[in-house]
């Protein structure tokens, strides 16, 4: 038997509302399968399990909010089959299951089945109260102002349209999350900055060429490649790619790069993608489209959250020159983008137009020192000079 | 207001009935030297002559048949059967010719009669003088079965009746007889059929008639404070007032049936069928039932008592329909 515990989902992360399970008792889980939602100050995350076997108990119920930590579900797993990993994050592949496909039959009386309808709430969600345990009007209504309560994915997708109106809970929730993580960093963190101008002509002209030879839904953007630099040059400067625990540096294999994506109705999130260094860059590119997309929905995956281990922030579209970025912690390294612009650029003797990018790189000085941020900042401007190596 | 027993309000309205009319009378065993075997019709021999009080022999089949040929003759008939069981006895008249003539005679014929008939449990008169029928004969197209609960509509249903072109089945409840009630003074008629809401409420709608009226309204008062119980006396059997049934379960999306008649094929189980059919969406729980005993109803009056709903059990099944909330 083992425990299926709330994980941190950030490391401003102290506690999550079980919104939603999408197992029962006596379900078979798969290691990667989404097995909840649960909702943080940051939005509502799927969470998957990493380990297989049968769901013996649910030991916290929808709506409840607990410390991280808490065990969630007691499981009997395959032990010992799967190969043995270090659990962390991995692709995820499956698609979240969706309602019609969770075996559970719900007892809820008609006149409750048409008002859940009606309002929006999923019955699976809801605790009867009628004769036999059966969902009954009340039971969906009492939900339906709870849910009210609590912001919901739903409310922060409203709050993209509708940031006046609906949005003011959530992004309340958010900004405090977003000042709790950013007082930590600039508390525990001794910040070091670096910053470096690249001739991305190249580049440019590159992705020119490669998107004049496919649909206009797959195009690239210059922050694949960029990414996909970024990536390559962290795998030669591992004093970046890890996290700070326990008053030591934890270095990561795996070099996973979140995105901080803003959200329009106030507050921010990052999630990553994983593996960005073996990634091709239409991969990194497709998956980056997803990943906006469902952030700006409030439907992020735990691994997403929870597997960065180095931090992209580009402005450069909203006009910006250079970010001078706030590491998140328990990352060390920071990488900021600004905008792409045509500048003058002086090369053996004579100044010329060329397109410049503006990289900075924020780090942990507990980790590294400035020569070694310079090495990684001279790595990938390197790497963007030779685009159709990436 | 004026406090009399329902005993006494159907004497009052078949007296009254016998003086408006020159063609009512009253026939039935018992009925004019005894008094009738519920002292409805005490006194009545002597005021109105055996003409028109008529004691009739030991066969329910006769008299009923006789009183078929009277009413299409023009008379206006009153038949007085001892009990429900013993109505069995003329359920060929009633059933095969009173309830078919107007149809078989292409609209000719109408049978004006009324027959009035003890039903139900409660006097401890065994097994067979204490069983309710009136479920069976709301089952037949033609025939009218009404309910009196209360001393309004047993003073004045009558007169609907005998105003009814067509044969009307009046069921009196033997333990009401002596139960005592406020007449309205200021009524002078009631509609022969028509549910009657007699307590409004919010979370659940008691469906019932007859003598479960009154214990459903005491089970409501009791849970008064946790469930607010609608009580619907349906009145009329056959036909339902289906609008009133209706529209009480879609406000309290609750319904309980309370039927002293046995449960399988009776008239809960058509009330009920009735909810799935036209307002299943509306349920907020499965309609249940309170109703009598599967067995012949006993002699003994603890057995008496347990065969059939009482006040507790109506209790009992409304705080299971509405669950937990309340």
């Amino acid at each position: 038997m083992s425990d299926f515990l709330m994980p941190m989902l950030g490391a401003d992360m102290e506690k999550g509302t079980l919104v939603k399970w999408f197992i029962t008792p006596g379900a078979h889980v798969n290691r990667g399968d989404v097995v909840a939602d649960v909702e943080t100050d940051k939005g509502v995350i799927a969470v998957e399990i990493w380990q297989s076997g049968d769901i013996e108990q649910i030991l916290v119920e929808p709506g409840q909010e607990v410390a991280v930590g808490t065990v969630l579900a007691k499981m009997r797993s395959v032990a010992d089959k799967e190969r043995p990993s270090v659990p962390g994050p991995k692709i995820i592949e499956q698609p979240m299951p969706s309602e019609a496909e969770i075996p559970q039959r719900v007892h809820a009386s008609p006149l409750a089945k048409r008002i859940a309808e009606d309002l929006g709430v999923d019955l699976i969600k809801i605790k009867g109260t009628g004769p036999n345990g059966a969902i009954t009007r009340a039971d969906v209504e009492g939900a339906a102002k709870r849910l009210k309560e609590i912001p919901q994915p739903t409310v922060i997708a409203e709050a993209v349209a509708a940031p006046v109106t609906t949005g003011v809970a959530s992004s309340d929730q958010m900004r405090r999350a977003v000042a709790a993580a950013m007082v930590r960093s600039k508390r525990d963190i001794p910040h070091y900055y670096l910053q470096t101008d690249v001739n991305v002509q190249k580049l440019m002209s590159w992705l020119t060429e490669e998107n004049r030879r496919i649909p206009v839904t797959e195009r690239i953007l210059a922050i694949a490649p960029i990414m996909k630099a970024i990536a390559l040059g962290l795998r030669e400067s591992p004093e970046f790619n890890g996290f700070y625990k326990d008053g030591a540096f934890q270095p990561q294999s795996d070099i996973n790069l979140g995105m901080i994506i803003s959200l329009r109705g106030g507050g921010l999130v990052a999630p990553g993608i994983t593996a960005v260094d073996v990634a091709s860059v239409p991969e990194i590119m497709s998956r980056l489209r997803d990943l906006i997309e469902r952030g700006r929905r409030g439907k992020l995956r735990s691994s997403e959250i929870t597997s960065p281990t180095v931090t992209i922030s580009s402005l450069g579209e909203q006009g910006v020159d250079v970010v001078y970025g706030v590491i998140y912690p328990p990352q060390v390294a920071l990488v900021g983008l600004g905008g792409i612009r045509e500048r003058p650029w002086a090369d053996s003797g004579m100044v010329g137009a060329a397109h410049q990018l503006t990289i900075t790189v924020s780090a942990d000085h507990r980790v590294s020192d400035g020569h070694l941020g310079s090495r990684l900042l001279n790595r990938i401007s390197e790497l963007l000079q030779n685009p159709e190596a990436l | 207001m004026k406090e009399i027993t329902y005993r006494e309000a159907c004497h009052d309205a078949v007296r009254s009935a016998l003086l408006a009319d020159e063609r009512v009378f009253l026939i039935g065993e018992d009925v004019g030297s005894y008094g009738g075997c519920y002292a409805v019709s005490r006194g009545m021999l002597s005021e109105f002559g055996p003409q028109r009080v008529r004691d009739a022999p030991l066969s329910e089949s006769a008299f009923v048949g006789a009183a078929i040929g009277a009413a299409m003759a023009g008379m206006r008939p009153i038949v007085e059967l001892m009990t429900v069981n013993f109505s069995l006895l003329a359920l060929d008249q009633i059933v095969n010719n009173a309830a078919t003539l107007l149809h078989m005679s292409g609209g000719q014929i109408n049978v004006p009669l009324v027959i009035r008939m003890a039903t139900g449990a409660g006097r401890q008169l065994a097994a067979q003088h204490s069983h309710s029928w009136e479920g069976w004969y709301a089952h037949i197209p033609g025939l009218k079965i009404v309910t009196p609960s209360n001393v309004d509509d047993a003073r004045w249903m009558l007169q609907a009746a005998l105003a009814d072109p067509d044969p009307v089945l009046i069921f009196e409840h033997v333990n009401l007889y002596n139960e005592k009630g406020a007449l309205n003074e200021s009524l002078t008629a009631v509609p022969l059929t028509g549910a009657a809401i007699r307590r409004t409420g919010n979370d659940l709608s008691i469906i019932t008639y007859g003598a479960c009226v009154n214990k459903s309204l005491r089970a409501a008062t009791e849970l008064a404070e946790k469930i607010s119980c609608e009580v619907i006396d349906l009145r009329s059997l056959r036909p339902l007032d289906e609008a009133t049934i209706l529209a009480s379960v879609r406000k309290t999306s609750r319904a309980l049936i309370v039927d002293e008649g046995w449960r399988s094929g009776g008239i809960g189980a058509e009330i009920s069928a009735r909810l799935m059919e036209q307002a299943f969406y509306d349920l907020d729980a499965p309609v249940a039932r309170v109703c009598g005993a599967e067995v012949p109803i006993p002699y003994p009056k603890h057995l008496e008592d347990a065969a059939i709903p009482q006040v507790a059990s109506i209790k009992k099944a409304a705080e299971t329909l509405v669950g937990s909330h309340e």
